[in-house]
């Protein structure tokens, strides 16, 4: 019972007294949680869906062999091997190119642009970046670089890369934005020059949610088809050489199987799919703990 | 910013000041150091605004100074020109003339970065990096290019010594600086102000946030390294001046009705017993008693 009795004998009743205030907060209280539901059934019933459908068609030799069989082969000849080395290292070049430039421009951003006009045409221009819809980056790298240099892996990088850009410029951004400036003060009144507190106290400050932010770009680009469309082309065949030749990649492989109206296809479809997704979440689980293992002082 | 506090009128009546418990081993004259700081005429503006106006002041080697005086007056302004910290405030700038050693502060040639190696500052809130102790202390060393492990290892216990802090936290160096306490927060940040050896320790109401213990703590531990360093103490406690400084610089703001501006002013700066004991000014008097600020 939350009543107490105060020195005179008399009960204080210290509960939270009931009218509008009490039942706004049960109101609001109930309501977050249906909000947590609501987004948990779609979320829920994507995974369920994808494992019930796609795990019959993952096996070793469906994830390995390098044949892209056509539509109409069954399931159990050929695999996705092609795609998944495609997607491994297109979406892993695209990273290598737009994680450091985008923490960079985040960097600048916060640490060096102040309000001048450069940092504040970088911050615009990024947030205008982000809207634009991927095909149309494909159709951006199929003219400056498909036209004069020919389908590969490479030019698909270059789209996803600028799909990423924006996202690690701003997540970066707001991250470094969070760390407090009494640090970067006692820094500096320990003699460090700018570029050393940016290095050694700013961005270890703010790398968790950096690579939060960068492996959602990450997660975004590998689930991404239409950038690929106009600059990987497709190919049947592993090709391991990431600066020449078509290419292919596991959403486009969802894509062309998904179309097909074969029974082979649909289950290679629903497996690639899977596939993706176990990608993506391994990828954020071992980023994860590389993060964990670098930032255990910080907390 | 601190904020501006209102400031009562200034009574001018002359009675019998009680006098303030200072104890009899402080000395009443204090033979004069050489100068660290040789400050003149100096003004500090942020932007087209005048924080400071026309403060004179010599700083003392091996001596503790404190500023006091009511919030917004300004103490801390010229603390922060000391080491050029205010350069990191967009529109901050300095009138007037503050030698250093006899070398011009604000020189042109003059690097703010070797300033603040020889001249380093412990601010209001502590502010340990989120890094572990150890790597907390060997922050400056390694920024100064001190890359030897046996050689760090010597700094960071000598200056986790220095700073009463060592049996404290020696056997968990490799835990995060952010898990200490406020007192043990505070004192890591004056141990890693050590660490780099500098000549002069700029305290920005260092204890402001502390329980009384640790405040005596770090007290303590001021008067313990005064032989070796020049400190500047901020305070907004009095009875904390009294104890600890052996000069005592009073601060005021002076108000312009006519254009609603308010500026700090350097009104009476001594030794600690004169401003405490025999304030010439009348506002010192009255501050250092309690009826005004």
């Amino acid at each position: 019972m939350a009543v107490a009795t105060n020195s005179a004998g008399h009960p204080i009743d210290l509960r939270e007294p009931s009218g509008w205030r009490r039942s706004k907060n049960q109101i609001m209280t109930i309501l977050m949680w249906l909000a947590l539901v609501i987004i948990l059934i779609p979320l829920g019933f994507v995974l369920v869906t994808l494992i019930s459908k796609g795990a019959g068609a993952i096996s070793w030799q469906f994830l390995t062999n390098s044949t892209i069989p056509p539509n109409v082969v069954p399931l159990g000849t050929g695999g996705m091997g092609a795609a998944v080395v495609g997607t491994l290292e297109i979406t892993g070049f695209a990273a290598l190119l737009a994680i450091p430039l985008g923490v960079l421009g985040a960097v600048y951003l916060n640490e060096y642009g102040g309000n001048g006009i450069l940092a504040r045409l970088i911050s615009f221009m990024s947030s205008v970046m982000t809207g634009v819809p991927s095909i149309v980056m494909g159709l951006f790298i199929y003219i400056i670089w498909v036209l004069h240099f020919g389908y590969s892996g490479m030019a698909g990088s270059f789209a996803l890369a600028c799909l990423m850009l924006p996202i690690v410029i701003r997540s970066s951004y707001e991250m470094l934005r969070l760390v407090p400036d009494s640090l970067r003060q006692g820094s500096y009144a320990l003699g460090a020059t700018k570029a050393r507190v940016t290095l050694t106290v700013v961005l270890p400050t703010a790398l968790s949610g950096i690579v939060s932010g960068a492996l959602l770009a990450v997660a975004r680009a590998a689930g991404e088809t239409a950038p690929l469309l106009f600059t990987i082309l497709t190919v049947e065949q592993t090709n391991s050489n990431l600066f020449s030749g078509p290419d292919t990649a596991l959403p486009f492989q969802i894509f062309s199987n998904a179309q097909s109206a074969y029974t082979g296809a649909e289950a290679r479809a629903w497996g690639a799919a899977l596939t993706l997704v176990a990608i993506t979440f391994i990828l954020m689980i071992v980023a994860r703990i590389i993060t964990a293992l670098f930032t255990r002082n910080t907390r | 910013m601190e904020e501006q506090q209102d400031q009562r009128n200034v009574r001018q009546d002359q009675e019998v000041l009680p006098k303030l418990d200072i104890p009899d081993t402080a000395p009443r004259e204090i033979p004069t150091g050489a100068a660290v700081f040789d400050v003149k005429n100096t003004s500090i503006y942020y932007g087209s605004f005048r924080a400071v106006t026309d403060v004179s002041l010599n700083i003392h080697e091996n001596e503790i100074t404190a500023f006091i005086g009511p919030s917004g007056c300004g103490k801390t302004t010229v603390l922060r020109t000391l080491n050029r910290m205010n350069d990191l405030i967009v529109g901050a700038r300095v009138e007037g003339d503050i030698h250093y050693r006899g070398a011009s502060l604000y020189h042109k040639d003059v690097s703010p970065t070797a300033v603040r190696r020889r001249i380093g500052m412990v601010f209001q809130k502590a502010n340990p990096f989120p890094k572990s102790i150890y790597d907390n202390i060997a922050y400056g060393p390694r920024i100064n290019g001190i890359r030897n492990r046996g050689r760090l290892d010597e700094i960071v216990e000598r200056s986790l010594k220095q700073a009463a802090l060592w049996d404290e936290v020696k056997d968990r160096l490799n835990k995060s600086g952010l898990g200490l306490s406020g007192g043990q927060a505070q004192r890591l940040c004056i141990a890693r102000t050590l660490a780099v050896e500098p000549d002069v320790v700029l305290m920005d109401e260092p204890c402001s946030a502390l329980d009384p213990i640790a405040t005596g703590k770090i007290e303590d531990l001021m008067k313990e390294i005064k032989s070796r360093y020049t400190i500047v103490i901020v305070t907004h406690n009095m009875q904390q001046a009294t104890r600890v400084s052996d000069r005592t610089a009073f601060y005021s703001v002076l108000r312009d009705d006519k254009s609603d501006t308010r500026t700090g002013v350097l009104v009476e700066y001594g030794s600690t017993q004169q401003i405490f004991e025999d304030p010439h000014d009348s506002r010192t008097q009255a501050y250092v008693t309690g009826r005004m600020g």
